[in-house]
């Protein structure tokens, strides 16, 4: 009789075992198509199979088929959220195993852009993020900004997504000086009316902090070992910034802070990102302020194809363009590995060349792949509504995460 | 060689390659600096004591990506690509392994636990088998899918295509049937040496003899 009472009294004499359910692969929490195993002792997470793969197109099989221009577009299709970011990495990789110089209009240009490509992505995360534990208004403020960012990429590259506007030896096409200025005056109006307002109803808010505050503590051994980077690795402690600690294009002349976190869990992460957003803004600044004038492409014609108006004049002109647009470039043979700091972390490039216009081997690192391998440690413990709050602080795209 | 690209400068590669190989020895089957990046190939069997000892007498303390490479004409076809970073020494380093379809690698789930998925990858995409790795599924392809993909000698539009069966109210796998063949446009200048006759020399070739 002491038995039966001990049983809880819905039950009756069912006995409660952990059970699995599906989590995805249509969840508007996943970010995407995200398929999570889950095993549950009530409503505490046990341990998750994160499946995979659900958008693997063979991105890297289909650029061993493509010239090295050919192949650029394909990287803004990999995070289709911060797109120039992606390009960057590849780009400098093309441009390390051709030792190619980029003239310095076209560094401050790229940099102007990646950084506001990280404002971009942030701006749909942080937004995410925040929608995801619960809150309506902040994503939609945010979306305000993100709709600027997108109007100022089609305003340099005529798309608002998918730019394919760096290019190696430079950027495809120089900006128009109205398009700088006024990217000038968002970033003293606009951007920190629109963020200040949004983030002053998040970050201190009480129902905000307890659905983050000490979720998925993850400690700094644990973040190198797991390959965790960018706003991952800053989120608990460790200042480790590819734009600080290995400079690329002209970051060694930018002056920017790299905020870190002190509690390592989602909440760090969030304002880590939060924080970056103002140093973003501040890197912007001062590349408008110094951005000399000058070519934004390399004069290398056996690499950059030279303008229209020039192919019109010149039979030289005219056969470079069209064998740089068939044939393409060839690329010394050799391997390299370029890893940029993007929004999301560390994105590198595995490119491996064999001497023909093709790429050999182009391995993609993405930054998304470490992080949601971790979510099974990272998650255990905790409540299944935490998991999704955990899921929205790595910032997972799963164009990037399965190529 | 003078550095003119703009790609991330981390540390000098100036005497790595020495000190590795002196630290590593025997497992060391070569080293190489090319293009500003230090390759070391080692063992195949010895892959996980000489990443541990770089990890933790050398302070790499991250892998941050594993790289299969396939290269049918050698006799061990694959390459197992290993990307070092050091945060405190702000340096990179790249460890390579050859491996066979049927050579097992060591696995480094050991070292980091994100070898895990890394290894799973170059598993489905190329077939390499590592040794020791407790939970070795696909991870990339579909459920049921057959054939590593990346191998070169994969066609590019695979052997199955799917579309959802009306009649059997489910999706069903078909062999590929293209309207057109896939195009794979020959670009290379004969005036810089094509590997073949173009059509028509072979008559000039003919006229002589």
């Amino acid at each position: 009789m002491s038995m039966l009472l001990e049983q809880s009294p819905t039950t009756g004499d069912e006995v409660i075992t952990n059970y699995t359910i599906n989590f995805g692969p249509q969840h508007p929490a996943a970010h995407g198509v995200l398929r999570m195993v889950m095993e549950l002792d009530g409503e505490i997470i046990e341990r998750i199979d994160p499946h995979v793969g659900l958008l693997h197109r063979g991105t890297e099989k289909l650029i061993e088929h493509k010239t090295y221009l050919q192949a650029l577009p394909y990287f803004d299709r990999l995070d289709y959220c911060s797109p120039l970011g992606m390009e960057h990495s590849y780009v400098l990789a093309v441009e390390k195993l051709l030792n190619l110089e980029v003239p310095i209009r076209a560094q401050y240009l790229r940099v102007l852009f990646a950084e506001l490509t990280r404002i971009c992505n942030h701006m749909l995360n942080i937004g995410s993020h925040v929608m995801d534990v619960g809150a309506m208004t902040p994503n939609l403020w945010l979306f305000e900004i993100r709709e600027d960012c997108l109007n100022f990429f089609e305003r340099a590259s005529g798309a608002r997504m998918h730019s394919a506007w760096f290019r190696p030896g430079g950027v495809h096409q120089d900006v128009p000086l109205k398009l700088l200025t006024d990217i000038a005056d968002w970033l003293d109006t606009r951007l920190p009316e629109l963020f200040e307002d949004a983030m002053s109803l998040v970050v201190d808010n009480r129902i905000f902090k307890q659905r983050n505050v000490d979720i998925a503590l993850v400690s700094k051994e644990d973040a190198l070992a797991w390959g965790f980077s960018g706003p991952m690795i800053r989120g608990a402690g460790i200042p480790w910034d590819i734009r600080k600690s290995q400079p690329y294009d002209v970051y060694d002349r930018m002056d920017f802070e790299i905020p870190v976190g002190t509690n390592s869990d989602c909440y760090d992460r969030f304002m880590v990102r939060v924080e970056e957003v103002r140093q973003s803004a501040r890197i912007m600044k001062q590349c408008l302020a110094e951005m000399p004038e000058g070519p934004v492409a390399s004069s290398d014609r056996k690499v950059v194809p030279p303008k229209r108006g020039e192919m019109k004049q010149s039979m030289e002109s005219l056969i470079h363009h069209f064998k740089l647009y068939t044939e393409g470039f060839h690329v010394p043979a050799g391997e390299v590995y370029v890893a940029t700091e993007s929004p999301k972390g560390e994105f590198g490039v595995y490119l491996v060349s064999d001497g023909s216009n093709k790429p050999y081997r182009c391995k993609i690192r993405p930054t998304a792949f470490s992080h949601l391998q971790a979510m099974d440690f990272m998650s255990k413990g905790h409540m299944l509504p935490d998991a999704t709050a955990i899921l929205g602080a790595i910032d997972v795209v799963f164009g990037e995460c399965d190529r | 060689m003078t550095v003119l690209h703009s790609a991330p400068k981390f540390a000098s590669n100036e005497g790595v390659i020495e000190t590795l190989s002196a630290a590593l020895g025997d497992m060391v089957v070569a080293a190489k600096e090319e293009h500003g990046e230090v390759v070391l190939t080692v063992v195949r069997d010895q892959i996980e004591n000489a990443l541990r000892l770089l990890r933790d007498h050398h302070e790499y303390q991250q892998m941050m990506e594993m790289a299969g490479v396939d290269f049918p004409s050698r006799p061990e076809r694959f390459e197992v690509v290993y990307m070092l970073l050091s945060v405190t020494k702000n340096h990179r380093l790249m460890v390579k392994v050859n491996a066979a379809e049927n050579t097992p690698v060591p696995t480094v789930t050991t070292l980091w636990p994100n070898a895990g998925w890394l290894e799973r990858e170059v598993f489905d995409m190329y077939g390499v088998i590592f040794a020791g790795n407790p939970d070795l599924r696909r991870i990339l392809t579909d459920y049921g899918f057959e054939g590593h993909p990346f191998r070169k000698d994969f066609p590019l539009t695979g052997h199955v295509e799917l579309r959802y069966s009306e009649e059997e109210q489910r999706v069903v796998y078909e062999p590929v049937k293209l309207a057109q063949d896939l195009r794979q446009f020959d670009f290379m200048s004969p005036w810089e040496g094509a590997e073949y006759v173009l059509p028509g020399d072979e008559k000039a070739e003919g006229d002589k003899a």
